[in-house]
């Protein structure tokens, strides 16, 4: 059982092989791209552009923090730097260097933070960004993605480059369902609503999004009618979608695989306690560091679940 | 479009290195804080690059394409910095009596998005030679001849990131990138070689393979031919070890005063008057 096979979505790309064939297209477009790396190019999918383009493609080894700062100096000089890294290693040990050498001087900079969540699976905790979506959000003037699935992630890497300064793209591990077909439309900072309803909303991101199609399936078998919002863009926000949601449908869940604070959950929160307060639950990986097992295990035991959602939704209603 | 900034004549450059310490002491004691003694170790180096011929740059064009690129890696020492582009034509000498003022862009440490000719923003140490890696790589695949000049604190070489760099900028062969540590002997707690005693900075740098030379940072010829013989060297990365004094300009002012670190805080007018009439 797959997030999103209750509704028949079918299993597609991960969000990372499309994020890094989308790299090698737009290449060709953009010739100010570069990659930056440090040596796990063959994960992230950047060494699919390193090796199409390979006088741009610069791994510098396993220093995260040279990295980053090497980024912030190619985009001084008029680069468009995409730096990719797992999100545990590229956030947490490159923080500093992010803060510095990239947000503080608003560098056009492209971080792209790729097995995030506990859904990477045997390598275990140590591996797993569950933090990272907080710690980007908490640098100013750096817009924040999780994408869901293969095709909007290739639509958010051109918007990524499009877009004028930092941006944090987060990315998956494995296969996962597609939930988008080519030609949806993508904006950074605008929601997109992926099911229609009215008695309750769940608003979603990364794989969660397929967790709440399914559980909006299993409401409708009991006659509960769930709006299903891809909140792609965690900051900014789109508090048009948030409060307009809370004011059709009187009742939110959020839904993210990532820590219990500091993500869309907290996020959303903000918009509906100052604007349009109604019942809220959320389904996270709560305030722990998870441990190995298989990806599926993993999500099941730590509630990443459709019925985690279906619950929560019945919390509101 | 500017080329090479005009080279001062040996005593011309002497005279600016004078002018550079009066300009950091004033705006430091008129900020009322600031890290003087760490700025005036650095005035031979700066002096020399802005004012000796070594780089190219133009006020009126601060981002011109092909201009050379000045990181300030210590960049608590910025009143050094201030006080060279306000000698080259960037803003008025009187500007930076603004420092560290609420709506100064003189800001106690480099603030690029604030103040045009900043190269670089700075302040958390072992982060500039990194950014000056990407620059030196930038300006290559740009294939404009721009040169990178990275100034960086001995203190600050206990930061790891610094050696993350030194491999990289060896792997990539970086010939337009010259390093300058400014080995003042100390940091903020007292002697670096107490602190964190690193050993000899020229063996270490030398053993990742850049091209390494050690000399008096505070004697300006020496600090010349050194950026000369640099300046030949263009099939690798380039690591000037310039030995200097904290307080560099001052000493006799601050032996009196009972503290030869100094680190971190402004004279007081009644110091500053001395060490003024010291430089006159």
């Amino acid at each position: 059982m797959y997030l999103g096979e209750i509704s028949g979505l079918k299993v597609g790309q991960a969000t990372r092989d499309a994020f890094g064939d989308a790299l090698k297209e737009l290449g060709d477009k953009y010739p100010q791209i570069v990659t930056v790396d440090g040596d796990v190019g063959n994960s992230t999918r950047t060494e699919v552009f390193a090796k199409a383009y390979p006088e741009r493609g610069f791994n510098v080894g396993i220093a995260e923090s040279n990295m980053v700062s090497v980024a912030g100096g190619l985009a001084s000089t008029g680069h468009i730097p995409v730096v990719a890294s797992f999100a545990a290693f590229l956030l947490c040990n490159a923080y500093d260097q992010i803060r510095m050498s990239i947000a503080f001087p608003g560098m056009n900079v492209k971080l792209v933070g790729t097995h995030a969540g506990i859904s990477i699976g045997e390598d275990g905790p140590s591996q797993m960004g569950i933090e990272d979506v907080s710690l980007a959000c908490s640098l100013p003037g750096v817009a924040v993605v999780v994408t869901a699935d293969a095709v909007s992630t290739k639509a958010a890497t051109a918007a990524m480059i499009e877009h004028k300064g930092p941006v944090y793209l987060r990315l998956g591990r494995p296969n996962v369902a597609e939930i988008y077909s080519e030609g949806d439309t993508f904006e950074i900072g605008k929601a997109n609503t992926v099911r229609e309803g009215d008695d309750v909303t769940i608003i979603a991101n990364g794989l969660m999004v397929a967790g709440a199609i399914d559980a909006a399936t299993k409401l409708a078998e009991e006659g509960i009618s769930a709006r299903v919002i891809d909140m792609h863009t965690v900051k900014p926000i789109d508090a048009d979608a948030i409060q307009k949601a809370a004011k059709e449908t009187g009742a939110i869940v959020v839904a993210e695989e990532h820590l219990a604070h500091g993500g869309l959950g907290s996020a959303v929160s903000m918009v509906v306690s100052q604007t349009t307060p109604v019942p809220m639950a959320y389904v996270n990986v709560g305030d722990c560091f998870a441990e190995s097992g298989d990806p599926q295990g993993l999500l099941d035991k730590y509630g990443l679940t459709a019925a985690a959602i279906v619950d929560a939704v019945k919390k509101v209603k | 479009m500017a080329a090479q900034a005009n080279a001062l004549s040996m005593e011309e450059l002497k005279e600016k290195g004078k002018v550079l310490r009066r300009l950091i002491i004033r705006m430091t004691t008129e900020a009322g804080s600031g890290h003087p003694s760490s700025s005036l170790s650095a005035v031979e180096v700066v002096n020399a690059l802005w004012f000796g011929g070594f780089m190219k740059y133009d006020p009126e064009n601060p981002t011109w394409d092909a201009r050379d690129r000045f990181i300030l890696s210590k960049g608590h020492a910025v009143p050094v910095l201030y006080a060279a582009m306000a000698e080259a034509g960037y803003f008025s000498t009187e500007d930076v009596m603004s420092l560290r003022k609420l709506g100064s862009p003189f800001e106690g440490h480099p603030n690029m998005k604030r103040l045009p000719g900043i190269e670089a923003s700075t302040g958390s140490l072992g982060q500039g030679l990194s950014l000056g890696i990407g620059q030196a790589l930038g300006a290559r695949l740009n294939k404009n001849g721009s040169n990178v000049f990275v100034v960086i604190g001995d203190g600050e070489m206990g930061e790891g990131q610094v050696w993350e760099a030194l491999g990289a900028a060896e792997k990539y062969k970086l010939g337009n990138l010259t390093a300058i540590i400014d080995q003042n002997g100390y940091q903020q707690t007292g002697a670096t070689s107490e602190v964190l005693d690193l050993g000899s900075f020229e063996e270490k740098i030398a053993a990742f393979g850049w091209h390494t030379q050690t000399i008096d940072g505070n004697c300006q010829e020496s600090v010349v031919e050194a950026l000369e013989i640099a300046a030949k060297v263009t099939d690798r990365p380039k690591a000037i070890i310039s030995k200097t004094k904290k307080g560099f300009g001052i000493l006799p002012v601050l032996e009196a005063a009972g503290d030869t670190n100094y680190h971190g805080k402004p004279l007081s007018p009644e110091l500053a008057e001395k060490a003024l009439a010291l430089l006159s």
